[in-house]
């Protein structure tokens, strides 16, 4: 992500945070609504940090990803089911990852092997993820009443936390901490180890990959699987760390926000991370505006990240170069 | 046809090894009196479908030893390089390396075993450093990590032994095509490579830095390294060969020595039958200004100034050249003339009319022909057959279309009659374009744009791809527009055919016009040194035989 782009995130942030500062009513203090904000942001953004390094690994190898939110939602029923019968919120977890790998796996078995177009394989997975967890959550969870197994407990930071106003950003839960850390773990492994110069070789220019005796087809489909696992623990927030139950078509469009934020941050791990910041922020205005009586009608504000993917997917904020081989099939000789 | 065949051995596989053995063993080299081949091709056939594209071809290479593979688009070299590189696999024959049969299923078995390739398009990563270039394939680590700092430490190393100017931690986006392929050449000597496979090397650079790759490689060879450099251009092949091998329709048709080959055979070699390399023409009788061009500028695809500020003149009865490494603003300029791209300044008329605000079909009915760079994309509708494509610029006009309804056998009529005169090779004129071969495709263009009300032609790499029978059949068309008295204007990345058919040659670089010269007077190293750029730094004193752009527009 460049300097311009990350200012200009910073001071969107900056201006909801004032925006909810000067609408709020009297009897809040100024500190209590900044710490709220930035608490709620942080939290929101865990999804979508997770969706949009899902993309980054898929989009970075040369498979187009729009099958993130299929991927979160399948994943979020998955993890959801599993530590209900498990009683195992670690379990659900893992589920997750499993079921989002699976998805991810069905993507490049279309999209590598049989060449499908990637758009038309992406919108398969998101038909039949929203089909098949709608189906199953009324037919088997609400007909056998399955209760969650409760949510992620939060962890908290030793001091910090126990601070007065700023206490709250530092609770929270185990998914959106492992998310600070994905977004390390992820830049290291793309930048700095040899199977992400592979990742980056397939998804620029895959004939020179192939000619360097690269497999192109393997690196992409554990490319595509890596993203999937990690939209799997993506979709693992909705229902372990979120809410405490399934609900069809929970993830809301998350994946396509994610997908705008991986646009938006260049493809790189720490600019998919500030873009999903600025929609998380987008978002807790929502929630923030409510729990502090702001005089706007919430279908005004709600509508905010919606409007901001639209104007950033637009290109009004500049272009970045996607991986040049995005899209494309690859057939060797 | 008797010299030629002096020239075309017919031999069987088993012959052309003898006489590949009984060739001297290059003088200058290491490895003098070993008779081994390092790398050799057996009875190689590869069928693609229907088309042969090797047929029984046999081949080999000693260590030290500069081989030439020479044949027309199509002959089959690509697909042998694939072979011979593990990209594919062929359906008979077999491969030896020092002598011991290997099978090579991929690009990492060939890497494995001493073969390095530079391919035409580049196999570089943009984005990546030239050491991660290098390294990408067969990367070192330490703790999870890339080294790259060892890969950087050998690149340099290499380069200096090989006397190759590569700076290991440049971004390879940012370099000059001729720097990209020294990246290529040192990737392979990173891997280890023995036989160095080149396809087409000099199809991109300019003379100078062609002659520099030369050096490179006969150091290369110097040092013990088998290079096998495929090309189809004759003059080049005679001077770094050891040994030159021909190649025609999928099949090995003669080895020579260079010694013993002359342009003339090797072309006849190539084709199979006796061709004319230069064309027989008249000086010009240029008139009246058909193009004119004034201080125009055009942008280029991702912004900037393609175009900078260009000037000049096509007259009827003339063709005037315009030389320069692909990418210094010329498919812009081209463009920009047939409407194509919208200019950012300056001026065109065209027939005496000022261009600017007519589109292409204006500028076509104004007698404006296009042949474009880009035949798939802009010269031919692939899918319409050829009677369609031959009347793309006319077929909304009587007598082949009345009351906006097409009319069929009137158009087929125009097609068959273009067919016969312009020597298209098709089965009938009702088959889909995308049938035909490359040259035959490019005179369905040249028949289509030379045919209806031709008073000024811009046409772009007229030949790029095509056959040498064609090649010498659209010179020819080219020609006989000029003394028709059409104002021609050539676009050409191939130096030899501009000074073999321009009247005058202009230079362009960077996006100007850094020089012009009569044709009669151009000479390969003169233009070299402008479409370096070299006649630009040279402020004030053009080399001799050249006049500034801002002097003179005409020359002759």
């Amino acid at each position: 992500m460049t300097r311009g782009r990350f200012l200009f995130v910073l001071a969107c942030i900056g201006a909801l945070v004032a925006a909810v500062e000067t609408l709020r009513s009297p009897d809040v203090s100024a500190a209590v609504v900044a710490a709220s904000m930035l608490a709620t942001t942080l939290r929101f953004a865990t999804p979508l940090t997770l969706g949009a390094l899902a993309g980054m690994f898929c989009e970075r190898s040369g498979v187009a990803n729009i099958a993130i939110e299929g991927m979160m939602l399948s994943a979020a029923f998955g993890a959801f089911i599993v530590a209900a019968m498990t009683r195992s919120l670690a379990a659900g977890v893992v589920a997750g990852m499993v079921v989002g790998a699976t998805m991810a796996l069905l993507h490049a078995w279309l999209s590598v092997t049989l060449r499908v177009d990637q758009i038309v394989s992406g919108t398969v997975i998101n038909i039949m993820a929203a089909g098949v967890t709608g189906f199953l959550s009324t037919e088997v969870v609400r007909r056998k009443a399955i209760e969650g197994a409760g949510l992620l407990p939060a962890w908290r930071v030793p001091v910090l936390s126990d601070l007065p106003v700023v206490g709250p950003i530092f609770q929270q839960q185990p998914i959106a901490w492992a998310t600070l850390a994905l977004v390390i773990g992820a830049h290291f492994v793309l930048f700095r180890t040899v199977w992400g110069l592979r990742v980056r070789a397939v998804g620029e220019l895959p004939r020179a990959a192939h000619a360097a005796g690269i497999s192109v087809q393997q690196t992409r489909y554990a490319a595509v699987m890596v993203g999937g696992a990690i939209a799997g623990i993506g979709g693992a927030y909705f229902t372990l760390e979120a809410v405490p139950v399934f609900e069809p078509m929970m993830t809301n469009g998350r994946g396509f926000i994610a997908l705008a934020a991986l646009i938006f941050g260049g493809w790189t791990p720490a600019g998919a991370w500030v873009a999903s910041l600025l929609f998380a922020a987008a978002n807790a205005l929502h929630i923030n505006a409510q729990q502090f009586g702001i005089p706007v009608p919430s279908q005004i504000v709600g509508m905010f990240p919606y409007v901001l993917t639209i104007v950033i997917l637009a290109g009004a904020i500049g272009r970045v170069t996607p991986p040049a081989a995005v899209g494309q099939p690859y057939v060797p000789d | 046809m008797s010299p030629i065949e002096s020239h075309e051995r017919t031999t069987t596989p088993n012959d052309l090894r003898q006489s590949a053995r009984s060739a001297p063993i290059p003088s200058g080299t290491r490895g003098t009196g070993d008779p081994t081949f390092l790398l050799e091709a057996r009875h190689l056939t590869k069928r693609y479908g229907p088309v042969i594209a090797n047929r029984d071809v046999s081949f080999a290479v000693r260590p030290g030893e500069i081989v030439a593979l020479l044949g027309e688009n199509g002959a089959g070299k690509s697909t042998l390089m694939n072979v011979l590189y593990g990209m594919t696999v062929p359906d008979a024959g077999e491969l030896a390396i020092d002598g011991k049969v290997v099978r090579l299923r991929s690009p990492r078995d060939a890497l494995a075993r001493g073969i390095g390739m530079v391919h035409q398009h580049f196999m570089l990563v943009p984005p990546f450093t030239v050491a991660e270039n290098v390294a990408l394939g067969n990367e070192p680590s330490r703790r999870g990590a890339i080294d790259i700092a060892t890969v950087e430490a050998r690149v340099a190393s290499l380069a200096s032994r090989f006397g190759i100017d590569v700076d290991p931690r440049a971004i390879v986006r940012d370099l000059s095509v001729g720097q990209q392929q020294r990246v290529e050449i040192v990737k392979a000597l990173d891997r280890g490579a023995r036989v160095l496979i080149l396809d087409e090397p000099t199809a991109v650079l300019t003379p100078q830095e062609a002659e520099g790759l030369f050096r490179v490689l006969r150091g290369l060879a110097a040092d013990g390294t088998a290079i096998v450099f495929i090309s189809h251009k004759l003059g080049e092949v005679l001077s770094l060969a050891h040994r030159i091998v021909v190649m025609r329709r999928g099949a090995v048709v003669g080895e020579v020595l260079p010694e013993d080959a002359t342009a003339e055979s090797l072309a006849a070699m190539m084709v199979g039958r006796e061709v004319m390399l230069r064309v027989d023409k008249s000086p010009s009788t240029p008139t009246e200004d058909r193009i004119v061009v004034r201080d125009l500028r055009v942008a280029g695809d991702h912004g900037g100034v393609a175009v900078d500020g260009v000037s000049f003149a096509v007259r009827a009865g003339e063709i005037v050249g315009i030389a320069g490494v692909q990418g210094n603003g010329q498919t812009e300029l081209v463009e920009a003339i047939s409407g194509l791209r919208p200019t950012a300044g300056g001026t065109l008329s065209l027939v005496g009319v000022e261009a600017h605000g007519l589109d292409v079909r204006a500028r076509s009915m104004a007698g404006l022909a296009h042949v474009p760079e880009d035949r798939q994309r802009h010269g031919l509708v692939l899918p319409f057959s050829v009677a369609d494509n031959l009347v793309l610029n006319r077929y909304h006009l009587p007598p082949l279309a009345q009351r906006g309804v097409r009319q069929a056998r009137a158009i087929v009529a125009v097609a068959r009659d273009l067919v016969a005169r312009f020597d298209i090779r098709t089965p009938s004129p009702e088959v889909p374009v995308q049938a035909l071969s490359g040259g035959n495709k490019q005179k369905v263009i040249i028949a289509r744009e030379l045919s209806h009300g031709l008073r000024a032609l811009v046409a772009a790499q007229p030949t790029r791809g095509v056959d040498v029978g064609s090649i010498e059949f659209i010179h020819r068309s080219l020609v006989d527009a000029r003394d028709a008295g059409a104002a021609v204007l050539v676009v050409s990345a191939e130096l030899d055919e501009l000074l073999s058919i321009a009247d005058r040659i202009l230079v362009m670089y960077r996006g100007r016009i850094v020089g012009e010269v009569p044709g009669s007077e151009a000479t390969r190293e003169g233009i070299g040194l402008f479409m370096a750029g070299g006649g630009g730094a040279t402020q004030g004193s053009p080399p001799a035989g050249f006049a500034r752009e801002d002097d003179v527009h005409y020359v002759n």
